[in-house]
């Protein structure tokens, strides 16, 4: 599964665009993301890239524009679709099950993925249960596996929601702000945690963030996204140099590159 | 027949009235649940109070134009002071319970409201006086038309253009607005979210209130009035879309003119009309004409612990039930026997419900449907086709599965109370059909001598076959909620979004649930049947449903022990206190103690309860119980 | 409002002749909450009954006791409780209902457990015809009959158009059948040209009424009650729909339905019904009437007399009756006759139909409310169904 077609780029996206009413929230975005890439969309609240990510996954229809994903055309294509390609998300406001254990949160994941979703009688508790485990092994929650979910604090959220995209080892990883609301440890653990996920597997990743020392630490390449266009791209160096970067962040946008704290979500 | 000009105005006109007096009550209601969100199934009950209120006080006040229409005000009024007497003393306490529960207190205010008002007015139904003035007809291009429905017609909306100005022009209507649109958003002002809530309660009060009121020159005031009109009401509001009360007029009109003019192609079709425009809307527009999506995903579902394999303690509860069941069957009489079988008999009904409202967060105002049909296809087998008892009973249930996918398919694309208006209409328009179709159905006269094989005939028998049937039933049900179906359901119910996210077609899984909940009501159905040897209407009627849904909802949604300990504790209860005069008062008045001194339901009820004492006692639990901080 | 609910409904004070022995019990049910308007009267009727019984020393020298209970409106509640009765409270006997689909539930009820139910109320024909069943006995006119009665009124009219408007239920749509079979059986040149099916109580008065002027008929009938009708009468006022139209309306005449009416009561209509008022000058009905308005200071409805006379009709198959077993009983049912306000009358043996009849006549207005003028005393006896037609239609025993 974690072989990618070493020939084409796993995800290319070409003059996506979108907007709500008169509000342009993305306009003609393009790029594209190599096998094994971990690259970062960043860009001022409100600059659209929770929008992007929502046409990426076909949570939302573009106005305009293609994604192609490993050759494949999916524009306009449902998230669970997406997903069974290959496709996973994780959310901006974390999105998990919370009547459920940590591990059941995970082995839903792995009935679907398995397609037993409708199976009627069999026992759920024991569904996939080894290797929910190692999932949760994998991003640090081994030992709150029979947790209620919905006491987690919000960094172990995160991190189970992770765990939880993992399941169907995917090609391609969209994070929504995966270390938002964590402390600054936590944060270099978890981004740390996907570069290996990307060095180990093949998986590539494609993360928002505001912290701009986990940007410039971990991601091979950089998008900067400002009022719903890609004013800027390349490597952390670039991106630190980039006279338009500096404006944005400095003059109309909310905040300098790297000074950006963690703000809490509800 | 005569299809004039002025024949078509004049029936226009009439509808146009009638209108005007469905739209006050709906309005009210609309507006309550806007801004509380609670389905006050009470409305109706505010509609009658101001009918027999207005009756009283206009005929005590000199009569005159001055004495009709104050009355009329002071009624309505005074209808609005004990809505809001019954938000402070009642639902104040319950807004935190999950979803739906304050359903259950509105709904014991009615049969609180129903025998007081018997008690004040005696079972006489009254015929008010016409109104001064108004007692008349003008003829309009050669008919005649009331002088009073002119008046009808011109209230409605002056009333509608005085709650603009209200909401429109006042701090307190801007208020009521913005909580409608968003009630996290109130608390955020610093509303004092106490205050509003009574004064909302006032206002739709009263509003209902005055619609009684004002039909007093129109008919005679009954103790039937508050079930008569709530059902279309709800219907109204829901089409015009919840909370809006712009939209509960134009709902008002359409349904108004469907009558008035579909009685004129299609007489027989009277009952069923007002559920058809609903369901047609709802498909098409699943918020109604001017509703605006639900906002936010279920918080109930937070506060739910995560489901777990039954526990020594609850293995023995199982078992101290059962023993308990048999107990009464076989020692508590020949009568013990008839009611240990209803009881299993609707256990397992209201599990079913609670399968797809528990666990797939769809609750069902017309859960009965499916119970019903089943019922109806096992008569129908065991009569017609002449087919044995058992057979019929293993048939029966498919029907209720077919008509369970039918229905489901179009509930499933909508969410919350819309998704429990439709099924409210499928099980009204199955119901109509079932009353109509009186060949094959034998209308309300219902089929008779549908009874048990000769070997099941004796009480004993048919009870231990319930019992085994029911118990497989009960088991197959936890099953399928322990198995990958039952939690992908939960994921779905929890978090729609991430279900999809992780490849879960969750609309197919409801509807899936849908159908599943339908075959296990099918199967109390049949059980029913056999039980009782006939079948009437009255089984696939809102009654039967909101029984159910009420069980489910008294025992507590969150428990799988509760739609059981709901339905035995609710038939044992009414069958025990409707010996007395004034029961349903004295059954109002326990359901309510129950909503308020058990919010979480009578299985949370009892579990705090249980570590209320364990604590007291001294004794802590080994396993580590996540449930203790909850 | 506490004291009275403690009342218990149950358990019924046994009169005042009250004997030392332990007393027989008979089981009755009715729609005590959802019918509360007709249900009480019914009520009075059978309470002045059972004192009198008791007072009269009670039966087979044991005092009678009612167990009465409420059904809710519901067949499936009014079985469970039958089953209650029969099997808890060990009853000899069940009878009451008012709705016909619980007597016909409560009927099937009786012949599945082989127990005796003498139906006080329900009218559907097919309690003693197609459903009919040995052990279950009805003591009102039904449906057939009092379509019969009206008939041979409605055929001595000139009216030939006749147009129809009756509660879409089964009550409704049997009254209508019936009545235009036996309309058009004595005047074949009538012709039915519309109908209204308003929802029982619910009838969209405007629109029905506005729909049945349409057709231009020249005569009515009626079978419309309760709410139902006081909306139809005061909107046909209104439009003008009764002016220079007969109509025939069943049970409208029915104190029950012509009270609440007040001074809008309809004028000329041919009804049957209740002339109480003019009933005291009546040997047969002169005790009744006083002892009921001794009791309850008011005077008594038709469903007065239903209570009265069904219970009077039990306790006379008791007293006959060679033993209590339900065989006996029923066997003291059949062709047993017994005296009530209206004279002596009996259950007819071939099909458990007693000969009660009905009051036809005219309505009219009064001191402010609506009465009955020009009444005749219909005899049941004269309009039942043939015994051809019984043995064609009721189920082989
Ligand atoms: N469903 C919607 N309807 C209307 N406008 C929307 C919707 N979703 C987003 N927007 C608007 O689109 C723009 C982009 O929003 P988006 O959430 O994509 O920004 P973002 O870059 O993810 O911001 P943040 O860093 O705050 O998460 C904003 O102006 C937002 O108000
Ligand atoms: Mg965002």
């Amino acid at each position: 599964m974690s072989t990618t077609p070493a020939d084409g780029p796993v995800l290319e996206v070409s003059g996506l665009s979108k907007s709500f009413g008169g509000n342009h929230a993305v306009r003609e975005v393009s790029f594209a993301l190599g096998a094994s890439e971990l690259l970062a969309l960043i860009g001022p609240n409100g600059a659209g890239k929770t929008t992007c990510f929502n046409m990426l996954n076909g949570q939302l229809r573009p106005d305009r524009g293609r994604v192609v994903f490993c050759g494949r055309d999916i524009t306009g294509m449902r998230p669970r679709e997406a997903w069974r390609l290959g496709l996973g998300r994780t959310f901006q406001i974390t999105a998990t099950f919370p009547s459920m254990t940590v591990i059941e949160n995970v082995q839903i994941a792995l009935i679907s993925h398995e397609r037993k979703s409708y199976e009627l009688f069999s026992a759920a508790r024991r569904q996939g249960r080894a290797e929910a485990e190692a999932l949760l092994d994998r991003v640090g929650m081994a030992g709150a596996a029979d947790r209620h979910c919905a006491e987690l604090a919000y960094g172990d959220l995160k991190r189970l929601e992770l765990a939880v995209a993992l399941a169907n080892r995917p090609r391609l990883l969209l994070m929504d702000e995966p270390t938002a609301g964590m402390a600054p440890a936590a944060r270099v653990e978890l981004m740390a945690l996907a570069a290996r996920i990307v060095a180990e597997e093949g998986v590539s990743i494609l993360f928002t963030e505001h912290d701009m020392d986990v940007v410039f630490r971990h991601a091979h390449r950089i998008l900067v996204l400002n009022r719903g266009e890609i004013i800027a791209e390349g490597s952390a160096e670039a991106i630190r140099a980039d006279a338009r970067v500096r404006e944005v962040y400095l003059g109309g946008g909310t905040q300098e590159p790297g000074a950006e704290e963690a703000r809490p979500h509800a | 027949m005569t299809l004039d000009l002025g024949f078509l105005l004049g029936q226009f006109l009439a509808a146009l009235a009638s209108a005007s007096a469905l739209f006050l009550v709906a309005s009210g209601l609309s507006i309550i649940f806007g801004v509380t969100r609670i389905v006050n199934f009470a409305h109706g009950s505010f509609y009658m109070l101001g009918a027999y209120l207005g009756y009283t006080i206009t005929e005590a006040l000199p009569t005159g134009v001055l004495g009709f229409w104050g009355g009329t005000l002071v009624a309505a009024l005074a209808v609005g002071v004990i809505g809001a007497a019954i938000e402070i003393v009642v639902l104040r306490r319950i807004y935190r319970s999950p979803e739906l529960f304050q359903l259950v207190a509105t709904f014991a205010i009615v049969l609180i409201i129903q025998d007081a008002t018997l008690y004040v007015w005696g079972p006489v139904e009254r015929l008010g006086p016409r109104a001064p003035g108004l007692d008349g007809a003008v003829q309009i291009l050669g008919e005649y038309v009331p002088e009073y429905d002119l008046a009808l017609i011109a209230i409605g909306p002056v009333v509608l253009g005085l709650i603009w100005l209200v909401f429109h022009r006042t701090r307190w209507g801007v208020l009521v607005r913005a909580a409608t649109e968003d009630r996290e958003m109130v608390g955020a002002l610093g509303v004092n979210q106490s205050w509003l809530f009574t004064t909302v309660f006032f206002l739709g009060s009263a509003l209902a209130g005055l619609g009684g009121a004002l039909q007093v020159p129109r008919e005679s005031v009954s103790l039937l009035m508050d079930l008569n009109i709530i059902a279309e009401v709800f219907v109204v509001v829901v089409i015009g879309g919840m909370g809006s009360v712009l939209g509960a007029y134009v709902a008002a009109l359409l349904i108004a003119l469907f009558n008035a003019f579909g009685i004129l192609i299609l007489p027989e079709i009277s009952l069923a009309v007002p559920f058809i425009v609903m369901a047609v809307v709802l498909i098409a527009r699943p918020w109604g004409l001017f509703g605006r999506p639900e906002s936010g995903e279920h918080q109930q579902a937070l506060s739910e612990e995560p489901l777990r394999p039954l526990g020594l303690a609850r293995r023995a509860a199982i078992l101290a039930g059962v023993a308990g069941l048999a107990g009464l069957a076989f020692l508590g009489g020949r009568y013990g026997v008839v009611l240990a079988t209803d009881i299993v008999i609707v256990s397992l009904f209201a599990a079913s419900l609670h399968f797809m409202m528990g666990l797939g967060g769809m609750a069902s105002f017309g859960h009965a449907a499916y119970f019903g049909i089943s019922a109806y296809a096992a008569a129908f087998l065991a009569t017609y086709a002449g087919l044995s008892m058992l057979p019929a009973m293993l048939l029966a249930p498919v029907a209720a599965m077919l008509a369970a996918a039918f229905f489901g398919w179009f509930c499933v694309r909508s969410t919350g109370v819309y998704l429990a208006m439709l099924t409210l209409a499928a099980a009204q328009i199955v119901w109509s059909v079932v009353f109509q179709a009186s060949e094959i159905t034998g209308g309300d006269d219902g089929i008779l001598g549908v009874w048990p094989d000769k070997w099941a005939k004796s009480r004993e028998v048919y009870f231990l076959l319930t019992l085994a049937i029911g118990a497989m039933a009960l088991v197959t049900l936890q099953r399928i909620a322990h198995a990958p179906f039952g939690y992908v359901l939960r994921a779905a119910r929890d978090n729609r979004l991430r279900a999809e996210a992780v490849g879960v077609d969750t609309r197919n899984h409801q509807w899936a649930a849908f159908v599943v909940s339908g075959v296990f009501a099918g199967i109390a159905g049949v059980l029913f049947v056999f039980a009782k040897g006939s079948i009437f209407p009255d089984e696939l009627a809102i009654p039967r449903s909101f029984d159910a849904l009420l069980m489910v909802l008294l025992g507590g949604v969150q428990s799988v022990f509760g739609p059981l300990l709901g339905a035995a504790s609710f038939t044992y209860v009414r069958d025990e206190i409707s010996r007395l005069e004034y029961w349903r008062f004295i059954f109002g008045i326990l359901i309510i103690l129950v909503v308020i001194l058990a919010p979480d339901g009578i299985a949370g009820g009892l579990q705090r309860l249980w570590r209320w004492i364990a604590a007291r006692a001294g004794f802590r639990r080994v396993t580590p119980d996540k449930a203790e901080g909850a | 409002m506490a004291a009275a609910a403690a009342a218990m409904l149950g358990a019924t004070a046994l009169g005042t002749g009250a004997l030392a022995e332990e007393p027989i019990k008979v089981g009755e049910l009715n729609s005590y909450t959802r019918m509360a308007a007709f249900t009480d009267p019914y009520k009075k009727g059978w309470e002045l009954a059972l004192e009198e019984i008791n007072a009269a020393g009670g039966v087979r020298g044991r005092p009678l006791e009612v167990i009465s209970r409420d059904d809710d409106g519901k067949p499936a509640d009014a079985v469970r409780i039958a089953e209650e009765l029969v099997s808890e409270d060990e009853v000899v006997l069940l009878w009451g209902t008012f709705l016909s689909n619980i007597g016909l539930a409560v009927a099937d009820f009786a012949a599945q457990r082989e127990v005796l139910f003498v139906a006080a109320e329900p009218l559907s024909d097919a309690v003693t015809m197609e459903k009919g069943n040995p052990y279950t006995f009805r003591l009102r006119p039904s449906t057939g009959m009092q379509a019969r009665m009206l008939a041979e009124v409605a055929a001595k009219l000139p009216a030939k158009r006749w147009a129809t408007v009756a509660p879409n239920y089964a009550y409704g749509q049997d009254a209508v059948a019936k009545f235009k079979t036996a309309l058009t059986a004595l005047r074949p040149d009538v012709e039915f040209v519309g109908e209204q099916w308003p929802g029982l109580f619910k009838i969209d008065a405007a629109a029905t009424v506005r729909a049945l002027d349409a057709v231009e008929p020249e005569a009515i009938y009626n079978v419309t009650f309760g709410g139902d009708l006081a909306k139809f009468v005061r909107e046909g006022q209104l439009r003008g729909l009764f002016k220079g139209r007969d109509v025939v309306s069943l049970l409208t005449g029915e104190p029950e339905y012509l009270l609440p009416l007040g001074a809008e009561a309809p004028e000329g209509w041919i009804v049957t019904g209740y002339p109480v008022e003019d009933l005291g000058d009546d040997p047969n009905h002169k005790p009744f009437l006083e002892a009921y308005q001794a009791k309850w200071g008011e005077l008594p409805q038709l469903g007065s007399i239903v209570g009265y006379v069904t219970l009077k009709a039990v306790a006379a198959a008791i007293e006959k009756a060679e033993s209590l077993e339900t065989e006996d009983l029923v066997a003291a049912m059949e062709n047993l006759t017994f005296d009530s306000p209206v004279g002596p009358v009996t259950f007819r043996d071939i099909d458990n139909q007693a000969t009660l009849g009905a009051w036809v006549g005219r309505t009219a207005l009064k001191d402010g409310r609506g009465v009955m003028v020009d009444w005749s005393y219909a005899d049941g006896a004269d309009y039942m169904a043939s015994p051809e037609e019984v043995a064609a239609t009721r189920p082989a025993e």
